[in-house]
């Protein structure tokens, strides 16, 4: 194999760059913040008002149109921290760290939403707010690594050992999602199995799961805003002085 | 619509407190996160202006 095949492709390396994340991104942020706010603006009414209820559960079961997507997005935010995390310690990549970090608040919110919006959906469906189910422990464990990975990022001041530190927790701490994953397999359990998956055909009919679908879709067009907004911030105060940003349009009030 | 009225659509026949409590929270947490960043970006900026009117 020659040596030039192991090389990583051309963008990859442009990401690393500042400036070029910085313009790239500012780019994408407003098509991303119209497209999470179209999906989630019909997911929400859809699944308000238009889907029909549940034979079961009646109408408790629209609160899976705000849980799913949390619950998924929780675990993927992690997953995409510790993604970062890697690259940046692999590939020493400031950019990578800056991404992670921007990843901890936005995780941590869905998580928060995941599990308080199943416990209010399991007193009519379970009769209990609570029970330290398998799901919903590994879920609350999940809160807790953002917690340490949250309270890690802000412990260190110099922003390349905090970026190497809370890298390593992320990367450690995704043991946890299997488990997440797994644990309506593994133990017996009170939470249902999966009602969405990419990959095989809804258990449900379409004016059920389409609502669902745009909702998921819309919150990683959410989370990604998210994330370019508060990387470029960091790399507005990281770049601070440099050449690119003082004559950038943002900074220089130039058109 | 699914329900006959909005009332009904509020009450939910019952599970009213539950629904709209839920989706309440989605929204005002994920829209604090997004006006956080946006108020981080904002500051970050500023601070980038006043340096170059430092140096000028």
């Amino acid at each position: 194999m020659t040596q030039s095949s192991w090389r990583m492709p051309r963008w990859f390396h442009q990401m690393g760059s500042p400036k070029w994340f910085y313009n790239f991104g500012g780019l994408l942020q407003p098509w991303f913040a119209m497209a999470a706010f179209v999906l989630l603006t019909v997911g929400v009414v859809w699944g308000l008002a238009f889907a029909p209820a549940d034979y079961q559960q009646g109408n408790s079961f629209r609160i899976m149109y705000v849980h799913v997507p949390a619950a998924i997005l929780s675990q993927s935010v992690f997953l995409g921290m510790a993604v970062a995390g890697a690259i940046g310690l692999i590939w020493k990549m400031k950019i990578a760290f800056m991404v992670a970090r921007s990843c901890i608040a936005i995780g941590a919110t869905f998580t928060i939403i995941a599990l308080v919006t199943g416990a209010v959906w399991g007193k009519p469906t379970w009769g209990a707010y609570w029970v330290w189910d398998a799901r919903l422990t590994s879920t609350l464990v999940l809160l807790f690594l953002y917690a340490g990975v949250m309270a890690l990022n802000q412990a260190i001041s110099e922003r390349q050992i905090a970026g190497k530190a809370t890298a390593i927790l992320a990367i450690v701490g995704t043991i946890n999602i299997p488990i997440i994953k797994y644990s309506v397999e593994w133990w017996n359990t009170l939470h249902q199995s999966s009602s969405f998956t990419l990959t095989a055909k809804p258990s449900m009919p379409s004016e059920m799961y389409l609502p669902l679908l745009l909702m998921v879709l819309g919150s990683y067009f959410l989370f990604a805003l998210i994330v370019l907004i508060r990387t470029r911030a960091q790399i507005l105060q990281t770049q601070n002085g440099a050449s690119w940003l003082m004559q950038h349009q943002d900074v220089s009030g130039a058109q | 619509m699914y329900f006959d009225s909005l009332g009904a659509l509020w009450d939910m026949a019952g599970h009213g407190p539950y629904v709209w409590s839920c989706y309440g929270l989605f929204v005002v947490l994920l829209a604090v996160n997004v006006w956080h960043a946006r108020s981080e970006n904002e500051k970050a900026l500023k601070q980038a202006k006043a340096l170059i009117r430092r140096n000028q």
